[in-house]
């Protein structure tokens, strides 16, 4: 770590904050542009996406256990189980897998 | 009377937020692992989610630090990363009383969340600042307390747990996808896509040398701007 910690976190949550307060705070209107209503729209699924391919793929340390979690979260997300339930099972499903997969 | 309902209000946020707060508990403990991994120490890591409440945007800033890259190239992540808190806070700037408070304001943007935006703006009528208060009352703990937990007993775990649970961040990040991609086959589109252009851009030479980081704003960038133009959302979408 080359940079100054603190100065990471401050940086991290006067963005986040500012990001969080303009909107509410200063516009009472809504947004008019369709282009930039549509670009704030796709941000949030592409972004999470992005984030979550491919480094789930190694975030168990064996792709295999892995493939099991992304299976299980898939299924149950398609059931729109609620983000606590998605992501605690999941890990149950990679705890699981990893005692099959030492057996094999 | 008015002090009655502003209590019941928070009585209810408390009440809603419980879920949530038990969610962010477990999901913060993966993510205060990760950061004893990076080198944090529990004040660090701590102060980071209770100052940021952002699981994304946390994680994503983790990475930065872990690779020591730019204090821009954070702040830039931030900006891309928690873009969607700003849609959010459009959507609760049209939920709000128009004569609400700029004190008020600058309170609830503080408990913008994923959860917390989903609860507040699923609650019929106007935004009421006490219904949110209570929501950050249990859920901004929640997320703290995991993390500094996260940091304090994540290495007396045994390594089967731990690699079981750094699953869990992602499997929220899917909860959140998988549903929306479902309604909308737009968006199921561009996340297939993101899915596979992200992992040839991880793996494929050259391109494969951009950090982490840059990839995911220049993807999201990118494919969120083809989306935004191939496929532009209707006004009751939004």
């Amino acid at each position: 770590m080359s940079g100054n910690i603190w100065i990471y976190i401050a940086v991290m949550a006067v963005v986040t904050y500012l990001i969080r307060m303009l909107p509410l705070t200063l516009l009472r209107k809504e947004i008019k542009n369709k282009t930039l209503r549509s670009f704030l729209y796709y941000v949030p699924y592409v972004t999470l996406t992005v984030m979550t391919f491919p480094a789930i793929l190694t975030a168990t340390g064996d792709i295999r256990t892995a493939c099991a979690g992304i299976v299980c979260a898939l299924i149950l997300a398609w059931k729109k189980q609620s983000l606590p339930v998605v992501a605690f099972v999941s890990c149950v499903v990679v705890f699981i897998a990893q005692f099959i997969v030492g057996l094999i | 009377m008015a002090e009655k309902k502003e209590t019941n209000a928070f009585i209810q946020g408390l009440r809603d937020g419980l879920p949530i707060g038990l969610g962010y508990l477990a999901v913060a403990f993966t993510l205060g692992i990760q950061c004893r991994d990076a080198g944090m120490t529990a004040l660090e890591a701590t102060v980071m989610s209770l100052v940021n409440v952002t699981s994304a945007g946390e994680f994503a800033g983790l990475a930065i630090i872990k690779a020591a890259s730019s204090y821009l190239e954070m702040a830039f992540s931030q900006l891309i990363i928690n873009l969607r808190y700003m849609l959010m806070s459009f959507a609760l700037s049209q939920k709000a009383d128009p004569s609400l408070g700029v004190g008020h304001r600058l309170g609830i943007a503080f408990g913008v969340t994923d959860e917390i935006f989903g609860i507040s703006i699923g609650r019929k009528g106007k935004l009421e600042p006490a219904y949110s208060y209570g929501a950050m009352a249990v859920a901004i703990p929640g997320w703290t307390i995991g993390t500094a937990l996260g940091v304090i007993m994540g290495n007396v775990l045994p390594a089967s747990i731990v690699s079981a649970l750094s699953l869990a961040l992602y499997g929220m990040f899917i909860a959140i996808v998988v549903p929306k991609a479902k309604e909308d086959k737009h968006v199921a589109i561009i996340c297939v896509a993101a899915v596979i252009i992200s992992s040839i851009c991880a793996y494929a030479p050259v391109v494969k040398d951009i950090s982490g980081g840059s990839r995911i704003i220049i993807l999201t960038i990118i494919l969120s701007l083809a989306a935004a133009l191939i496929w532009p959302v209707k006004e009751e979408e939004n």
